[in-house]
């Protein structure tokens, strides 16, 4: 930790300094998620996201990992194996509902997560790295979700798989060659399902990697908070253990509740009814539709209804689509504002809401069926999307007026649980 | 550099999904969407009680039981029920017993490989057996049945939104087909072989109804058989088929779940010990 009043390891069991002089382990531990690590001292519960995450990719790797042991990757038995898997494994249906259930809630703290990081402005520098990571597992998780969804092989998985490598086949002279080559045909199939099933279960362990980088650019600056302002000194941090520690505990028992009551009470209710349909070439769903955490970019990629001259509209969609999330890499270079968190930027706040209710509305459109109205309303909502970052972002940080800044973060905790000391109260305030 | 090419991507995605939208407005104003006969006349199911409903709904065996026999007597004349045992009957209150007997007894035999020659051949099912089906493949269902293959219906109460009172309205709902309709879409009549039921996706379907006539099955517990009453009790029971875990799946959530506000509860106590001194005012 780059703070200089970290506090440093000292091994007290003898067995503890005999190990930490072999392998440092204990002190990596340590300076990473222990008393070693200073926080600022007024993070609030949106901080809460990161370790949920977390949470939620062990409940993955638990829950699949044991689902791996009773599927077969076969297009013959792929359906059969799931359901056996439900009806005759011990507390099989529990894995498979926490499973399926457990993707939905990873990608929920995600997106808060995410969410957390634009109104903070927590991508800026000297976190531009921490951001980089983040959706680089963002990305990771798309595609493993993706093709998760294809194993059980129902309809659904059939038709999603078709549909998403057909984004491929969009791609002038090389997509055809480029979507057979994915699929190892010229359909789902056999060769598709063993390589998804390869894939996904690769995937995860990658993004463990890649969290491990994500977790060490953040301990380079230190984590950011909900005023922006840098920590100043020992006074404005706590050590990550026992305070952090005792907080997500807290969070993770909320995410945990709330989870427990979708999977033992709901666990059908995020997923597709077709998806318990064996997967059938011959029978196409009256309605494709990805899973609900894919919805705001199936509209985006909808959206696109006609050809820019030589362009198909379909290319355009594809480029859209890909371009709505590869946009978020650019960020930190787009948002130019010294000033960090959205509760001192007017301006940005408003904007920033209006991003999240459009996300929402995109994300309500993606999955309604490709009809009138629902098309219109995701072009607008998809223009304003782009409009947002692209343009409306670097607008608002060259000419918003900034509200002024704590000199610190002490002082703003100390402002809000009411400092009987009337002067810094008032330095506060201005 | 950065902010100008962005700038300019952004300008182009915006500006072309505004000349889509403008373009899909004039087509939307000038030529409104055709209303589909499906969109008009295609009803949502009706509104049925269930025992399993809510939470803490837990399934009626008797119930489960009727269906059962529903199943046996009606439907599995045509449909598969693949991904349930017979053993697994004993999840409706059947005993060893009783489970060898049905399946001893049941209707279609089980395929097998004779022993002694190799040949191909049947035999009565045994409790371990799944259901068999009552054709040998997909060309033999379809041709036995106006060219339409009849669906598993081990899942049918998952596959479908509102499963169980799907299958309730979908077996109570065939009907004449309205006059307003063909009035309004003469092209949509009813083609020769299929039936019209509104609570069926494109309102045509295959299957003739299957239950015409109050007491078509006898039940052994003296309830009325009548149509309304059989088709729930078949919805039940294929919701049982579909998931047959749903009582230990709510009885474990709600352990689960008291646990779990417990455990919260105390971890919220240690976090508001462990920040007490940093939330006071200095």
């Amino acid at each position: 930790m780059s703070f200089p009043w970290a506090e440093q390891y000292t091994p007290k069991h003898p067995v503890m300094q005999w190990v930490d002089e072999k392998l440092p382990l204990p002190r990596l531990v340590y300076n990473a998620v222990g008393a070693g690590y200073p926080v600022p001292r007024n993070l609030n519960y949106f901080w809460n996201f990161g370790v949920l995450a977390g949470l939620a990719l062990v409940i993955q790797i638990v829950t699949g990992v044991i689902m791996a042991m009773h599927y077969g990757a076969n297009t013959l038995v792929a359906f059969g194996t799931v359901e056996q898997t439900m009806r005759d494994v011990n507390a099989g249906w529990l894995m498979r509902y926490a499973h399926a259930n457990g993707a939905s809630f990873f990608f929920i703290v995600v997106y808060l997560h995410i969410f957390r990081g634009l109104y903070f402005g927590s991508y800026k520098a000297p976190r531009e790295m921490v951001w980089l990571l983040g959706l680089v597992i963002f990305l990771l998780m798309m595609a493993t979700a993706f093709m998760g969804y294809v194993l059980p092989w129902g309809q659904m998985s059939y038709w999603g798989a078709k549909v998403i490598t057909g984004l491929f086949g969009a791609i002038p002279v090389v997509g055809e060659p480029i979507q057979t080559w994915l699929l190892g045909g010229f359909a789902p199939g056999n060769a598709s399902l063993n390589r998804f099933f390869s894939l996904h279960f690769l995937l995860p362990f990658v993004i463990a990697a890649v969290v491990i980088l994500h977790i060490w650019a953040l301990h380079i600056p230190g984590s950011s908070n909900p005023t922006g302002v840098e920590v100043k000194g020992p006074q404005d941090t706590v050590p990550f253990h026992p305070y952090y520690t005792a907080k997500d505990g807290f969070g993770a028992g909320i995410f945990l509740i709330l989870f427990a009551v979708l999977l033992f009470y709901a666990p059908n209710y995020l997923g597709h009814p077709d998806n318990y349909i064996e997967a059938n070439p011959l029978s196409t769903p009256a309605h494709i539709v990805p899973e609900w955490y894919f919805w705001p970019f199936y509209a985006i990629l909808r959206a696109f209804t006609v050809d820019f001259f030589f362009v198909p509209a379909k290319l355009l969609g594809v480029l859209a689509m890909f371009a709505s999330i590869l946009l978020l890499f650019f960020l930190p270079w787009l948002d130019t504002s010294a000033v960090r968190s959205g509760s001192y930027r007017p301006t940005f706040r408003k904007f920033f809401w209006i991003l999240i209710i459009d996300v929402l509305i995109l994300g309500y459109c993606g999955g309604a069926p490709a009809a009138e109205p629902y098309v219109m309303i995701s072009q607008i909502a998809a223009a304003y999307y782009f409009a947002h970052f692209l343009i409306i972002l670097p607008l608002i940080s060259r000419f918003e007026k900034p509200l002024p800044l704590p000199n610190s973060i002490t002082e703003a905790v100390l402002a809000k649980y009411g400092k009987t000391d009337g002067e810094t109260v008032a330095v506060a305030a201005e | 550099m950065v902010r100008i090419g962005a700038f300019l991507v952004g300008l182009f995605f915006a500006g072309w999904l505004l000349v889509s939208f403008l373009v899909g407005a004039v087509a939307y104003v000038t030529d409104p969407p055709a209303v589909t006969v499906e969109h008009e006349f295609h009803r949502d199911p009706k509104h049925v009680a269930f025992s399993f409903d809510g939470p803490f709904g837990k399934y009626d065996q008797a119930q489960l039981q009727r269906g059962f026999q529903v199943f046996k007597e009606v439907c599995s004349a045509c449909h598969s029920l693949k991904f349930v045992a017979f053993r697994d009957l004993k999840g409706i209150g059947y005993n060893e017993a009783e489970i060898k007997a049905i399946a001893k007894n049941w209707a279609i035999k089980t395929p097998d490989v004779d022993p002694k020659t190799g040949e191909m051949s049947t035999r009565a099912p045994i409790p371990a057996d799944y259901f068999p089906k009552p054709f040998a493949n997909n060309v033999a269902a379809a041709a036995a049945n106006n060219n339409a293959i009849p669906p598993d219906l081990s899942l049918m109460t998952k596959a479908r939104h509102h499963g169980s009172a799907y299958v309730y309205s979908l077996l109570t709902g065939f009907q004449a087909q309205p006059a307003e309709l063909l009035k309004e879409f003469p092209d949509a009549k009813t083609p020769e072989g299929l039936h019209y039921n509104p609570y069926f996706a494109n309102l045509n379907l295959a299957m003739a109804p299957p239950l015409t006539a109050d007491g078509q099955v006898t039940y052994g517990d003296g309830t009325k058989a009548t149509v309304d009453q059989m088709s729930q009790d078949i919805a039940a029971f294929l919701t049982w088929t579909a998931e047959p875990k749903l009582e230990n799946r709510r009885r474990a959530g709600l352990a689960t779940i008291f646990f779990l506000l417990i455990a919260t509860g105390l971890a919220y106590m240690a976090y508001q010990n462990i920040w007490a001194d940093k939330k006071k005012a200095a």
